[in-house]
């Protein structure tokens, strides 16, 4: 026994050295097929749930492989990608600027506090029917949507990663003659970009989850749209498929933003 | 007291362009300064001249205003009454002409020591200038094989070699440093003073430094003004005489300069011990 606690989580498989991340990641996958796996015979063999034996990871499989070799994939997640997109864009042009406000200026975060709490906690999938109202397109409504349920995690992360400048940094800015723009620019941007990535990843992870009940409003493209069409036509191994799409696309957008976290990252293991 | 600086063969001799024409004359007027009215005045009464090119320390206990007077003389902090006056313009801000040092390096950890030591040339839409002084600064700190490190990988004496190169970058006149050393051991605190003192000279700068610690006042100063506080006054005005060989805390010269101005210190200081000699 060694007094090492395993720091790294999962199992600490001997002898594998560096490759055991990779190994338990692995392993991982492997049971979670496992498991889906044992559903899916588990509802073949019962004669009330038969109908839904699509569901298992064998025709889901095919049908995966017919989305992604015809491209279809494209077609169905183009649409998400957009509105998902233009909603994170949205939400970022007025969260950062809004959350540096908020966390250079104690009154606007004083005054904001509550009403911005307030508003925070609140699904956005509750401004559904006001969206639809609002907005002539579908896609706006959806856009809109996803910039609601987008806004506060940036926001706060912003004004939060401000708060936590520190006043030296901006003293001997202004010594050495910074002007406004430069303290923004050469500053205070640089010492906020991971709290900022860090907010536009978790904005990410909660707009692409309002995406898909977004998108079973009247749209007629999307991943949403895909899952709905695939139950109205009880074709469920395409549903399962589209369903696998939405979390690997999910997965993929919020490793882009770790790279990019870890890239922005200034904090060296080797500060004194 | 310039001349003799540049005749001195120990230095190390400053590239011709790092050089500034010249050091700022300073002259403080009738400067009292109030932070919030109940609390009274900080500072009271201050009247005092630095010649071009002098070495100056404002001595005193902490909570004296010394910190607050040299905030006044880079023009980060406007006084109540009386001015501050440079090469005969009043202060009323800061200036690329005169650049203070903090306690902290504050380096900034997202770039590295050449960008950390070319910031002022930017922030002063010099940037042109980067290419051809930034090594330039960088050597008369010793720095020269550094300059594409991060700032973080260095020491805390290594980053604060790295803040005065940042200092001398614009070419300044006047240099201000608020206790730069406080925060390092003895040993890079000891040649550290040594170095600011030498390059500060070889280029003819102005230093102004802020100091609870008489033995750095006594090698690093030619003038000490000892502060008393509540409010701050001069209470004394104290030329060193000592020559660059006695500027090491072991001779005699030295240790002779130190008693007087300890002794001057303690008297103001109320009876307070005064802080430790290290």
């Amino acid at each position: 026994m060694t007094a090492i606690p395993d720091t790294q989580g999962g199992f600490a498989l001997p002898r594998l050295g560096r490759f055991r991340g990779l190994a338990n990641a692995a392993l991982g996958i492997a049971i979670l097929l496992g498991l889906w796996w044992l559903g899916g015979v588990a509802v073949a063999n019962d004669p009330d749930m038969y109908a839904f034996s699509d569901f298992a990871p064998g025709p889901t499989l095919a049908a995966l492989w017919d989305i992604l070799s015809t491209g279809e994939v494209f077609e169905m997640s183009g649409p998400s990608l957009y509105r998902v997109g233009m909603g994170l864009a949205i939400a970022a042009a007025l969260g950062v600027p809004m959350g540096i406000a908020i966390g250079r200026t104690p009154w606007l975060r004083e005054i904001t506090n509550v009403p911005f709490q307030f508003l925070r906690m609140i699904s956005p999938l509750s401004w559904m029917p006001i969206a639809v109202m609002v907005y002539d397109t579908w896609d706006g409504a959806i856009v809109f949507l996803i910039a609601v349920a987008a806004i506060w995690p940036i926001l706060f992360s912003t004004a939060a990663g401000v708060r936590r400048i520190d006043p030296a940094w901006l003293k001997v800015a202004r010594n050495l003659g910074a002007n406004p723009l430069h303290m923004l620019f050469t500053v205070i941007l640089p010492a906020i970009a991971v709290d900022v990535l860090t907010g536009i990843r978790l904005a990410l992870g909660v707009a692409w989850v309002v995406l898909v009940p977004a998108e079973y409003l009247g749209v007629t493209s999307g991943l949403g749209y895909s899952i709905n069409d695939a139950r109205d036509i009880l074709d469920y191994s395409r549903l399962a498929a589209v369903v696998v799409v939405i979390g690997m696309i999910g997965f993929a957008l919020d490793y882009i933003c770790m790279l990019l976290i870890k890239r922005f990252n200034w904090v060296r293991d080797t500060a004194h | 007291m310039i001349a003799t600086a540049f005749s001195n063969t120990t230095l190390r001799t400053a590239p011709r362009a790092v050089r500034s024409a010249n050091g700022s004359h300073v002259a403080v007027m009738g400067l009292s300064h109030t932070y919030r009215k109940k609390d009274g005045r900080v500072l009271d009464g201050i009247d005092f001249e630095i010649q071009p090119g002098e070495v100056l320390a404002l001595l005193g206990r902490s909570g004296c205003g010394k910190s607050t007077l040299l905030h006044m003389l880079s023009g980060l902090t406007l006084p109540s009454e009386g001015e501050v006056v440079v090469n005969g313009n009043t202060v009323r801000g800061p200036s690329n002409r005169w650049v203070m040092m903090f306690q902290a390096p504050s380096l900034y950890p997202w770039m590295t020591v050449a960008q950390n030591a070319g910031l002022g040339l930017r922030f002063g839409r010099r940037s042109h200038e980067v290419v051809k002084r930034v090594p330039e600064v960088l050597d008369l700190v010793d720095l020269g094989a550094y300059s594409d490190r991060n700032a973080q990988e260095l020491s805390g004496g290594q980053q604060q070699r790295v803040a005065l190169a940042r200092s001398l970058a614009t070419n300044p006149e006047m240099l201000l440093l608020d206790e730069p050393f406080s925060a390092l051991d003895a040993f890079t605190r000891r040649s550290l003073q040594r170095d600011v003192r030498e390059i500060a000279k070889s280029l003819g700068l102005t230093l102004v430094l802020v100091t609870h610690d008489v033995s750095e006042a006594v090698l690093m100063a030619d003038r000490v003004l000892v502060l008393d506080a509540n409010p701050g006054r001069i209470a004394d005005d104290v030329t060193i005489d000592l020559d660059d060989a006695g500027r090491t805390s072991g001779s005699d010269p030295f240790q002779a300069e130190q008693a007087r101005l300890m002794q001057l210190y303690t008297q103001v200081a109320h009876g307070d011990l005064p802080a430790a000699i290290s």
